[in-house]
């Protein structure tokens, strides 16, 4: 309660402090320059707004940022769009008699980061010190030396201790780079932002002007040179986190083909197509809640999960009834029908959703990021590996812990003893075969929220999935993990020195010596082989 | 084992593609002989470009049956022909022969990316016909039988480095491409102009990805990084087709925002957006020299009859649409001109000749065979429109030949007599001056 009172009295301490030295700013010149929609124009009117003071001014900057402010009329006025399109008057907030016809005043990202800039500064004062927080930030972000004033009203008084370091940050942004500091002052704003540690604050400490005094780039190299050793750190871990993302992306991707390709030995270049047909199956779930059921939004993909895995499960089954299962031990016959079949269910695709992307949403559990120290990690990547983690462990169990699963391996190791220990090896294949569609389906539900959702999806990880099981060893699902992984991560410590497209080139080389030195990749098979 | 595969899925390819392309090529014929002025159609139905260039062979299609309505050309129907070259450069070669070859066609539009256009020339050159091509492209080229209605770098590129300069104080650059010709050569041209502008070598970093690249986690944090020296730093981003939307999904999750580090791209249009959530992107940049916002009448009832046609009321325009439209109108008013469809006689007739284009002006022809256009700055929409925060006062004429590339910056184009050259060289006086 206290503290609340001690806020409002700051706030309108501040508010009149501001209005005071804004009597000379006018209001009405302002709503005028907005009026003829020109962006230089609507930036000066911003600055005006922000250190106007006005009770109104909050409501038009954040009018703008809608774009619900809009002008029209001759000559042309600014009115603000309300509620169901009524126009009001932006000071009085009363609905205008003679509405005229109106277009919304443009902003470009001149004028947004002017509307950053003020709204931040309008809010400086605001009650709520969530608000005051953002607006902390925002007035940093713009290190507009006129909000310096406001900025140091506020900073005397303020007592939430995390807005204050806020403040501090923000007012140490703009004194860094301004002219004519104190050599103490700028010191000490180094200070601050070195403390940080992070990118932003890198950038503002190399924005020290050329003339200031040696104490003071002494400091700002010091300061320098402290965060760059952190960050190189940081960027190792980084790049090691990057390359595990990518390694669950090649995961997902190749644990299907570890089972139709690994364990049945089908060369099966439709693999990437079951991926791309679980993809189509999220795109169409999440179309069906957006028209019937939108609240339930955020479960989409986990309703989307077990339909790709039936779906593309089935469509795997049928596949193998109809083609593949002529044509074992045929393996040049095989590559080209499962080839034929991609283009086949490609073009069917083209034909029903069309040749463009379809967009497929993010859940909200799913965007945005967190930060362990100067880490950034998106949740949509921690999710994937996640899921590509317990994808892997169930796909474990069912071959070891199921009945089904122990038929498979009897009927891949030795065919026609399973046949004659009474195992339907036919149905055995088909189911084989659906399980491994089935689970190249659910990783494209995963894939569709970092890739395309286009007909061409299939196609660019049918060559590294085919790499990952031949690298891993065919025929071993640990082998499957350790080399997706192992890719993953040799790839993303590759790319910053070597570059995309070299770092590419460089893995591939790796592995084709690898595999002529280990023919049976990292993990092979002991005893007597499979495939005889 | 990878040879293998490649081979293999080669022949499979060009089984099923040749087996499509029949189906095509007998559902266009039309069931009784009258005589019709056939036009060919050579945009990739299938395969990675189908994506984009499906759309134009809708275009070409919809403008074939509008000339049609207003009674043909010289008095005969217009008969489309389509074929798929199925993103396949060897194939479109093939295609291109067959369509000149063995149906006959009097002109032909098409074609996206430059290596399909450059397996094309030498069948266009050796049979002596007509190609439209629509799309933004690398420059450095001029040739007799290929007419350019898409832009040349500086009718692109150049200007949006421009604005950037002018009016968000960029002074540090990232430039971004897929690793192929179009990228390369435009950043080569930039990376001249901004140097020719005072840009330090230090403040520009090229950076090249390989097709349809989708983890661009590491990329994106050296952008952010780049963009950490304390100067305004911007992307001039030339990634092509598919790439597209995992980088701008990754700068969305890494929280770069356009008010931070602004991205410009010159291979994003509305198609291309149809496929992403643009509220992230809200102030991200294009440079295009047409916009489906475009506010003219003549824009809105061309939007309305392509709704139309292709019975979808969603359906958005992009810019080589409209280059294809330009093209289409040159062709035809061409023809009338000449009042032949001889390719000897149009080629000539088609320098000079002017059309209305969608944004309110009118574009030419010139001798260097590209027409001049207006240039158009557009940020990023959250309904996946563009807002044109600028545009250029006037037209502007193509440089086919960059002035700011070594090879290139002595040669002129003209295809006019006495000169009939598309590589000139004004200090040397000969025709035939190496370009690059």
């Amino acid at each position: 309660m206290l503290l609340a009172l001690a806020v409002l009295s700051a706030a309108a301490l501040s508010a009149a402090a501001l209005a005071g030295r804004a009597e000379a700013q006018d209001v009405g010149g302002a709503l005028a320059q907005l009026a003829t929609n020109k962006y230089d124009d609507t930036e000066a009117a911003l600055s005006v707004l922000a250190l106007s003071g006005d009770p109104a001014a909050v409501g038009i900057v954040s009018a703008l940022a809608e774009g619900r402010l809009v002008f029209g009329g001759t000559p042309p006025r600014v009115f603000i769009q309300g509620e169901g399109g009524a126009l009001l008057d932006p000071l009085t907030r009363q609905p205008v008699a003679d509405a005229p016809a109106v277009k919304p005043v443009r902003v470009n990202n001149r004028v947004r980061r002017a509307i950053e800039a003020a709204s931040g500064a309008l809010s400086l004062v605001s009650p709520d010190p969530a608000k005051r927080l953002e607006a902390a930030q925002a007035v940093g972000r713009s290190r507009d030396v006129a909000a310096l004033p406001a900025l140091d009203a506020v900073l005397a008084k303020e007592t939430d201790p995390k807005v204050k370091s806020a403040l501090a940050l923000a007012r140490a942004s703009i004194v860094i780079g301004q002219a004519g500091v104190s050599e103490a002052d700028r010191i000490a704003a180094i200070e601050v932002v070195g403390a940080q540690g992070n990118q932003d604050a890198l950038a503002l400490l190399r924005s020290v002007p050329a003339d200031a005094s040696p104490a003071v780039k002494d400091a700002a190299a010091a300061a320098i040179a402290g965060i760059e050793r952190n960050l190189a750190l940081w960027g190792a871990a980084q790049n090691v986190w990057y390359g595990l993302s990518l390694g669950s992306v090649l995961l997902l991707a190749a644990i299907g083909l570890a089972i139709t390709f690994g364990v049945m030995g089908v060369i099966n270049m439709a693999h990437g197509e079951m991926v791309m047909l679980g993809a189509y199956t999220t795109f169409v779930v999440q179309e069906l809640i957006r028209t019937h059921n939108p609240g339930l939004f955020d479960w989409s993909l986990i309703i989307a999960i077990p339909l790709a895995f039936l779906f593309t499960g089935l469509i795997g089954v049928i596949i193998e009834r109809t083609v593949i299962r002529f044509l074992y031990g045929r393996a040049l016959e095989t590559l080209l029908a499962t080839w034929g079949i991609s283009l086949i269910l490609q073009q069917a695709i083209r034909t029903l959703f069309g040749p463009t992307n379809r967009e497929v949403g993010a859940p909200s559990w799913m965007s945005g990021s967190f930060e362990i120290g100067q880490l950034s990690i998106t949740y949509g990547r921690l999710w994937i590996i996640v899921f590509a983690l317990l994808v892997f462990v169930a796909l474990l169990a069912v071959l070891r812990l199921t009945r089904i699963g122990l038929e498979m391996r009897a009927v891949t190791q030795n065919r026609r003893m399973a046949a004659s220990m009474g195992i339907r090896t036919n149905w055995v294949d088909a189911m084989t075969f659906g399980l491994g569609s089935g689970i190249a389906g659910m990783a494209g539900v995963a894939l569709s929220q970092i890739d395309n959702v286009s007909p061409n999806l299939g196609q660019s990880y049918i060559i590294d999935s085919f790499l990952v099981v031949v690298f891993g060893g065919v025929g071993n699902l640990w082998g499957t993990l350790v080399g997706a992984m192992s890719l993953g991560v040799a790839n993303k410590l590759l790319e910053p020195y070597a570059g995309a497209v070299l770092g590419k080139i460089a893995l591939l080389v790796i592995v084709i010596l690898f595999i002529q030195k280990r023919p049976r990749g990292l993990f092979a098979l002991k005893g007597r082989s499979i495939e005889a | 084992m990878l040879n293998l595969f490649t081979q293999a899925r080669r022949a499979a390819g060009r089984a099923a593609v040749g087996a499509a392309t029949l189906a095509l090529a007998a559902a266009s014929v039309p069931a009784h002989a009258q005589e019709t002025i056939k036009v060919g159609v050579l945009h990739s139905l299938s395969g990675t470009m189908a994506i984009s260039e499906t759309t134009l062979k809708d275009t070409v299609l919809f403008m074939v049956q509008e000339q049609n309505a207003k009674g043909g050309v010289l008095g005969k129907k217009l008969e489309a022909v389509v074929v798929d070259p199925a993103s396949n450069w060897p194939l479109f070669a093939e295609k291109a022969r067959e369509l000149i070859e063995k149906e006959k066609v009097a002109v032909v539009f098409g074609c996206w990316t430059s290596v399909s256009r450059k397996s094309v020339l030498p069948v266009f050159k050796e049979l002596n016909s007509i190609l439209f091509y629509p799309v933004q492209y690398e420059g450095e080229e001029s040739e007799r039988n290929v007419f350019y209605t898409g832009a040349a770098p500086n009718q692109q590129a150049i200007p949006a480095v421009d604005y950037l300069m002018e009016n968000e104080g960029v002074k540090r650059w990232v430039l971004a491409g897929t690793d192929y010709v179009y990228p390369r050569t435009t950043n080569k041209i930039l990376e001249a102009y901004l140097k020719s502008k005072g840009v330090a070598a230090e403040d520009i970093m090229i950076n090249y990805t390989p097709f349809g690249h989708s983890d661009w986690q590491t990329i994106v944090a050296d952008i952010k990084k780049f963009g950490s020296a304390g100067k305004k730093t911007a992307v001039v981003s030339t990634i092509n087709g598919d790439a597209n939307v995992p980088f701008y999904k990754e700068l969305g999750n890494q929280g770069i925002k356009a008010t931070d580090i602004p991205v410009v791209a010159f291979s994003v249009g509305e198609e291309e957006l149809a496929g992403i959530d643009t509220k992230p992107l809200v102030g991200h940049l294009a440079a295009w020299n047409y916009f489906q916002s475009v506010d003219t009448p003549e824009n809105e009832e061309f939007i309305k009859k392509w709704r139309g046609y292709i019975k979808n009321d969603k359906r958005v325009t992009n810019d080589p649409m409209e280059a294809t439209v330009i093209g289409f109108e040159m062709w035809v008013k061409a023809v009338e001109k000449a009042g032949t469809t001889e390719p000897d006689k149009v080629i000539p007739a088609l320098i000079g000749v002017s059309v209305p284009n969608l944004s309110g002006g009118f574009s030419t022809m010139m001798p260097n065979h590209h027409i001049t256009k207006p240039v158009l700055i557009g940020e990023i929409k959250d309904d996946g429109q563009f807002d044109i925060v600028e545009q250029t006062p006037g037209l502007i004429v193509a440089e086919e030949w960059s002035p700011y590339l070594e090879g290139s910056k002595d040669l002129i184009a003209d295809w006019r007599s006495p000169l009939n050259c598309g590589n000139f060289n004004v200090k040397t006086g000969k025709c035939g001056g190496a370009g690059q």
